[in-house]
This record gives structure tokens, C-alpha cells and sequence, in this order.
């Protein structure tokens, strides 16, 4: 997508947008409510169309291709709906062949492997399991391209674990996968490159690799005497002092004189996290958290 | 008692805001129309001769008295006008409330939406009670307005307010009626068909009744439509009678409060059974065939009853007048072949009207499908936009053109028998599918809306009321004749059908294919809601 440009009326929802997934690759795409994120799918698939902008997907033109393309692809919306007097077994055989044809034993295993009963009505489906319709439709299919939008937004810890073994075992199938989230760890625990979207614009793409160095390490430790000046130490932030304990925000350059500093001051017990993509949200989301921190409205964000 | 209805105040404005276009043009909708007709009546009976006469031949036509009901008084002006308004247009309302409520209770149960407020200050009982008090105040104003109308077109104000009163009354035993059957089934589409099912068979009921001789027979006694003709405006007012449906619902709140006593929030009473575990759907066709199926199949029963209770009345037009004057007037006329044909085609074009209405409730799924988020799973597979959109639009053309059919034959099957004129059949059965192009015009129409202006589909319904009304008043209005050609039910061909029908019959399927492909066009184009 290159300069994709998508109005609502007088809303902006996507402002200039530039983005690429590369084949074979799980691409997370990252960004809090109303970034754009499902705009940005929905766009990919035909359901909008584009103010200004090319979009290609497959090598194709997603509003003008649209059987021949979703043939190859495999969508699970973000809030899925299904009809209420239809069973999940029945809705997932559906959209199988809608799609152009399923594997059976694989479809027989993802129920097993969600622990799914396909014989419920729709109507008696909680949200997760709803999801898991959608999952099982989609992944039975032998698609190229998987988009899925917000696809763990309902399942529970272990469910969420074996559709990270889906995603795993997709990849190393070559197949490619673009997984929108804000819950962090899934993106994180799945992604070989992350993108960010924020108010519509993507504000950093990237390997998580290179994304990580430009950000700080948190550091927690245990000393005998907290020494003066730690503030002062090149790349070390928001240095934070109670009794023996400190704990500060270090960027990459700053860990090893800290460390030095810690050990000098006879160091009990450290803990230090690699930054989380937490981290990154608060560095581009960075302008908005004391508004929203100091308690003023709900923030600007989750409108755009 | 207090805790269960915590909330019911804010449920009601709650309601009331998202009704507040809806509930207002209804009770417009029916003031005009019952406006209208006093005043209309004024004018076809200017003095009691004539309406003795009418009242008379209506009261010995066997098929109008199942329909509408009996004249108690033939010269009383209010009663006569009047006539099709206590027991047809008392079933409308009926239906119209039984909407409302289970829009109120069942749907915003099945949506969710009655969970997300659940989660507040909200009784158990609070929906229900919300969506009972709506649709009581909801009869209440349209009966007390209805009233007022009455009596400005000229009517003697008695009469008027027993008249508003039964409206009011009615409108309110069904309200009741379906905060009952929206108790017992988890879908709200089955609830409001329940609840439907009870004013078709309690206005079946008061025809049965109707016809015995000399008055109504105990069966009429037994459904509340019945009741709002036994109390009889302009003619005796039966002020008591108004005690019927009232006790009616005292009788039923309760009953629809343990109902909701005894279940979950969600679920129906009973439990909810499963299913295959592999579908057998193989595209979007079958899904629409799937989803729709069971509507069009209770149409198509209501349609061949409604057509055999028609066709066997037919021998009885030539009789109601029998003195020689109007003998010889018959035969000036046509003879009785023209007084049956005109009876025939007078009640094929309200089947066709039916019959589009059908087809514009079947093609509006389209929109409830996008609403519900459903047509997103479908178009992130191969589907195409043209594709999916054809299954719910074929069906509905389908369905109107089978309704249309049947209406035909069970008509035309009626005649055939009554007359012993085996061609009746055949030409009854044309004059009937003669129907099915301006059925398709409005069935296109959805689309055409559809496509270019997806929230305002709905308003295909005002659309089909302005038409029907035209039809029924605009000679009244004065309204100019383009304005009444407008109506694709104007250019339909009755009965006896020659070769001149040919024409207008192309164009309105021509007029059909031109709204359908602007809908297509203008559906390929656009933003999917989500």
C-alpha cells in the first residue's frame, strides 16, 4: 500500500498510509482502537475502496480482482458474527467452500485443537468460541495470505497458545501472515516484523531487532548503598530510589557504566527487561499518555 | 417488586430516543388515513338511503363480511366508512405493535445489547416493562389521536372516542400478546412471527364468526380483534367491551413476568437443541434459501388460505343485489362475468400489494445482513459482491412470483369450482401473475436503495404506504395524475385481461431490470458498512 489515503465523511481514518508485507513472512501490524488497523485490512480486501492510493495484494488490485484474490487469501474479521440458527460446524463448512475448498483433516484436527463443538448453534457460541469458528474456517483453508484481524481477542490463555502453533506452523509452510493486534505479546511472541500504526499513518516499521535498540531496558536492582550521581550517567532515565532499591530506564549505551556503577555499589539482586512493545507504543504514543495520565478525557487516539 | 424494575425509566427514554422518527410517522400515518376516511364517507354517502343500501349489500357478501366485518347500524355514516378500519386495519396495528414490542425486548436480548445494560442498575423485569410501557403509550396516543381525527372529519365525537379507545385497547392486548411470545424463544425473528401468528389466527377466528347468521357466533367473542368490533363505534358503542382486551392483558403481564422469571437472560424457555456438525450449504444461495425459507413458506400458507377463502366467495357477488333495478344495472355493466371479475380483480390486487410487501421484507435482508455483520465473513471469501447480493435479491423476485402463483390458482380454483367454469382457473391465474412486475418494482427498489443509499433502505416501506395510499385516496385527494402514475400498482392489468396489457406489463419489468441494475451498480461501488 502506498499513499492510501481513506476518508469517512469529514474522518480521516487513514492519512497517507504507506505499509508492505513481504511473502512467507508474520507481519504484526500494531496500533490502539481506532488507529485504522481494521480499515487497513478491510481496504486490503476489497470491502473499501481506497480515496487516493495503490494498493496491491498477490500482484493483485484488491477492489477489481476480488474472486481471484480471496481464493488465494483467508480472512478472519475482528468481530465476527455469525448466524445465530446455523451451527459452527455448519458455518465453517460454508465458508470452506465459499472459499473454494477446505482440507477436511485438517478442519477435524483445528476442532479437536480448539476444543470446539461444531454441533452448537451459532447463538449459543460465547464470544470466543465465535472466534474459533472463524479460526477453524480460515486456517482450514489452504490460503497464501492469512489476514487476521484482532484473531486472539477472545480466547483464553491456552487457546491463544495453540493459535500461536498455527501461526508457527503456517510459516513454516512459506505462507504469509498479517496479524493485527494490540495486545503486544501475541505480536511479539509471532512477528518477524512489526509495523505501527498510529492516526492512520504507519510510524515505524521493522524487524523487532531493530525496533528494540531504540528503546531502553528496564533495570531493577539491590544494592548495599545506592550511590549519588546515577541520574547523571549518560543514557540512564527516570532513576527512581526507595530505601536499597533502584530502578531506572536505560538506553542501550548507558547499560554497561550503570552496571559498572551497580557492581561498584555492591549489587544483591538485578532484574532487567528487554524492552516490550509496550515500550515502543509508549514511545509513539509517548505524547499522548500524560494527557490521558493526568486523567483528562480518554484521549485523543481511540478517536482517530 | 422495586428491585426487578430498577432501571425501567431509562430503558423507556432509552427506547423513545431510538424510536423517535419511527413511533411519530406511524401514528401521522394512521391519523391521515382514519382522517381521511371520514371524510370520505361524508362524500360517497351524503344521506341515510345511501347508506342503507350500502350497509346492506355489504352486510349479505359473505367474503366482505369475513374480511372487514358487519355494518351494526346501516345509517350510521361512521360505522359504514369505517368498516374496513375495526377489524383489517385493527390487525395492522396489532402486528405494527407486536414489532415494536419484541423490537424492545427479544432483539435487544438477542443482540447483546440488553447485556451490555444488564451490567448497570437494571432490574430483571425492566425491558419488559420498558417495552410494555412504549407500546401501551404508543396505542394510547394513536387511539386518542385517532380519536381527534375522527371526530375533525366531522364524525359524532361518542363514536370517535369509542372508536380511538378500541384501537388503543387492541394495540395493547397484543403488545402484552408478544411481551409473551418474546419470552419463549431465543430469536427475535421467531418471536415476532409468533406473535404474528396470533393476530392472523385471531382475525381468522372473528371471520368465521362473523359470517354465521344473524350476528357474530361465539368464535368472534373469542379474539380480541373480534372485541374491537363488538364495541361496535357509531353504532351503539359498546363501551363494556373495552373490558375485554384490558383484563386481557392483566392476565398476560403477569404470565409473561414468570415466563421471564424462569429463564436466562439470552435463552429462550426452551433449551436451545444442537445441530449437524457439517453443513451441507454449499453457497451463498443455499444460505439465503436457509435463512429465508421458513418466512416465505408461512406467506405461501397465509397466501393459499387467504386465496381459497376469495375464490369460494365468488358466486356470492352476483347475489347481494338482487332487486331488478340492479339487475338491470348489472347487465348494463357487463352482466354478472364483469361484477365477479371486478370482485376477483379487486382482491388479486390487494394479494399483489401483499406480494411486494413480502418482496421488499425479503430483499431488505440484504441490509440486515450487512447490519449484522454477517456479509463480511462471506466477502473475505470468493464470493463476489454481485454474487451474494443475487441470493437474498433471486429469492425475493422468486418468492414474489410463487406467492402471486398460488394466489392465482387458489383463487382461480375457488372460482372454477363456484361458477362450475373450468376456465376460471386459467384466467384468474394470469390476472394473478399479471401482478408479479409491480411487485418486482418495489422488491428492485430495496435494491436500488440499497446500492446507493444503504441506511435509508427502509424507507422503501414509507414508499409502498404512499402507493397504497394513492391508491385508496387519491381520487379523494385530487391528487394530479402523474403523481397517482407514479405508483407501479396503478399501470397493473386487471382482469378481463387483453392484449392492451401487454405494454404496461413490459415496462414495469423493464422499470424493475433498470432499479435492480442501478442497485447493482451502485452495491459494486460502494464502502461495505461495518
Amino acid at each position: 500500500m502506498a499513499g492510501v489515503v481513506k476518508r469517512f465523511g469529514p474522518v480521516v481514518a487513514l492519512n497517507g498510509l504507506d505499509f508492505s508485507v513481504e511473502a512467507g513472512e508474520v507481519h504484526g501490524f500494531l496500533g490502539p482502537n481506532g488507529s485504522g488497523k481494521s480499515t487497513t485490512i478491510r481496504l486490503l480486501l476489497g470491502m473499501l475502496r481506497a480515496n487516493t492510493g495503490s494498493i496491491r495484494v498477490l500482484g493483485l488490485d484488491p477492489w477489481r480482482d476480488v474472486a481471484s484474490l480471496h481464493r488465494r487469501l483467508a480472512y478472519v474479521p475482528g468481530d465476527v458474527a455469525l448466524w445465530p440458527n446455523l451451527t459452527g460446524g455448519e458455518v465453517i463448512d460454508l465458508l470452506g467452500r465459499l472459499q473454494g475448498g477446505q482440507d477436511v483433516a485438517r478442519r477435524d484436527r483445528l476442532l479437536e485443537l480448539f476444543d470446539l463443538d461444531p454441533t452448537k448453534k451459532s447463538r449459543a457460541y460465547s464470544k470466543g468460541n465465535r472466534q474459533k469458528v472463524a479460526l477453524v474456517a480460515a486456517l482450514a483453508t489452504d490460503a497464501e495470505l492469512f489476514l487476521l484481524d484482532e484473531p486472539t481477542s477472545g480466547l483464553d490463555p491456552l487457546m491463544e497458545e495453540a493459535f500461536r502453533g498455527c501461526v508457527r506452523e503456517l510459516r513454516d509452510q512459506g505462507r504469509t501472515v498479517l496479524l493485527s493486534s494490540h495486545i503486544l505479546s501475541e505480536a511479539e511472541a509471532l512477528s518477524d516484523r512489526v509495523s505501527i500504526i498510529r492516526e492512520g499513518r504507519v510510524v515505524e516499521t521493522g524487524r523487532l531487532e531493530e525496533l528494540r535498540h531504540l528503546t531502553r531496558t528496564s533495570v531493577t536492582a539491590d544494592v548495599v548503598a545506592v550511590p549519588a550521581g546515577l541520574d547523571a550517567l549518560p543514557g540512564v532515565h527516570d532513576v527512581v530510589v526507595t530505601n536499597h532499591r533502584v530502578s531506572a530506564q536505560v538506553e542501550p549505551s548507558g547499560l554497561a557504566p550503570l552496571m559498572r556503577a551497580l557492581t561498584d555499589a555492591g549489587l544483591v539482586a538485578l532484574t532487567s527487561q528487554p524492552p516490550t512493545l509496550e515500550d515502543l507504543f509508549l514511545r509513539h504514543y509517548g505524547t499522548a499518555v500524560p494527557e490521558a495520565a493526568a486523567g483528562l478525557g480518554s484521549g485523543r487516539t481511540a478517536d482517530a | 417488586m422495586r428491585e426487578t424494575l430498577a432501571g425501567t425509566g431509562v430503558l423507556i427514554r432509552l427506547g423513545l430516543r431510538r424510536d423517535r422518527w419511527l413511533l411519530p410517522a406511524w401514528i401521522a400515518g394512521f391519523a391521515a388515513t382514519t382522517y381521511s376516511t371520514a371524510v370520505a364517507g361524508a362524500e360517497l354517502y351524503p344521506d341515510v338511503a345511501s347508506r342503507v343500501e350500502a350497509a346492506t349489500a355489504l352486510n349479505a357478501t359473505a367474503s366482505l363480511v369475513a374480511l372487514f366485518g358487519r355494518v351494526y347500524d346501516p345509517t350510521s355514516l361512521g360505522a359504514l366508512s369505517l368498516i374496513k378500519y375495526t377489524a383489517f386495519m385493527a390487525a395492522i396495528l396489532a402486528v405494527l405493535m407486536v414489532f415494536i414490542t419484541v423490537r424492545h425486548t427479544r432483539s435487544d436480548e438477542e443482540s447483546g445489547r440488553l447485556e451490555l445494560l444488564g451490567g448497570g442498575r437494571l432490574g430483571r423485569d425492566a425491558p419488559l416493562a420498558a417495552a410494555l410501557a412504549i407500546s401501551f403509550g404508543m396505542s394510547i396516543v394513536l387511539g386518542l389521536i385517532t380519536a381527534v381525527s375522527l371526530a375533525a372529519g366531522g364524525l359524532p365525537a361518542a363514536g370517535s372516542l369509542a372508536f380511538g379507545l378500541g384501537w388503543a385497547a387492541t394495540g395493547m392486548a397484543f403488545s402484552a400478546v408478544a411481551g409473551v411470545t418474546a419470552q419463549l424463544t431465543a430469536s427475535a425473528r421467531a418471536a415476532t412471527g409468533m406473535g404474528v401468528g396470533v393476530v392472523a389466527v385471531t382475525y381468522g377466528l372473528r371471520a368465521v364468526g362473523d359470517l354465521a347468521e344473524p350476528g357474530p357466533s361465539a368464535l368472534s367473542w373469542l379474539s380480541p380483534i373480534g372485541w374491537n368490533q363488538q364495541i361496535r363505534a357509531f353504532a351503539g358503542d359498546q363501551w363494556w367491551v373495552l373490558a375485554l382486551p384490558l383484563a386481557l392483558c392483566a392476565a398476560l403481564v403477569p404470565v409473561a413476568r414468570a415466563l421471564r422469571a424462569r429463564r436466562d437472560l439470552g435463552s429462550g424457555l426452551r433449551e436451545e437443541r444442537s445441530g449437524p456438525a457439517r453443513g451441507s450449504l454449499r453457497g451463498v444461495g443455499d444460505l439465503a434459501v436457509r435463512l429465508q425459507v421458513r418466512l416465505l413458506a408461512a406467506w405461501a400458507a397465509a397466501f393459499v388460505v387467504f386465496g381459497v377463502v376469495i375464490g369460494s366467495l365468488v358466486g356470492n357477488v352476483t347475489d347481494l343485489l338482487s332487486s331488478p333495478n340492479a339487475q338491470d344495472l348489472i347487465k348494463m355493466l357487463g352482466g354478472t362475468q364483469a361484477m365477479t371479475d371486478a370482485f376477483i380483480a379487486a382482491e388479486i390486487s390487494v394479494m399483489g400489494l401483499l406480494a411486494a410487501a413480502y418482496g421488499l421484507s425479503a430483499a431488505s435482508r440484504l441490509r440486515d445482513e450487512e447490519t449484522d455483520g454477517h456479509v463480511e465473513a462471506l466477502l473475505g471469501t470468493a464470493t463476489t459482491r454481485p454474487r451474494w447480493a443475487t441470493s437474498h435479491f433471486a429469492l425475493a423476485l422468486a418468492g414474489v412470483a410463487v406467492l402471486m402463483l398460488l394466489a392465482g390458482l387458489s383463487v382461480g380454483a375457488g372460482a372454477a369450482i363456484v361458477l362450475a367454469d373450468v376456465n376460471q382457473l386459467g384466467r384468474v391465474t394470469v390476472a394473478a401473475a399479471a401482478q408479479i412486475p409491480a411487485a418486482w418494482v418495489m422488491t428492485s427498489a430495496v435494491l436500488a436503495v440499497f446500492g446507493w443509499a444503504p441506511r435509508l433502505t427502509g424507507t422503501v416501506w414509507a414508499l409502498l404506504l404512499i402507493f397504497v395510499a394513492l391508491g385508496e385516496f387519491g381520487v379523494l385527494w385530487n391528487a394530479p395524475e402523474w403523481v397517482m402514475e407514479l405508483s407501479p400498482f396503478r399501470h397493473s392489468p386487471l382482469l378481463p385481461l387483453d392484449a392492451g396489457a401487454v405494454g404496461p406489463l413490459l415496462g414495469l419489468t423493464v422499470a424493475a431490470a433498470a432499479l435492480a441494475a442501478l442497485g447493482y451498480a451502485g452495491w459494486r461501488r460502494r464502502d461495505l458498512a461495518t
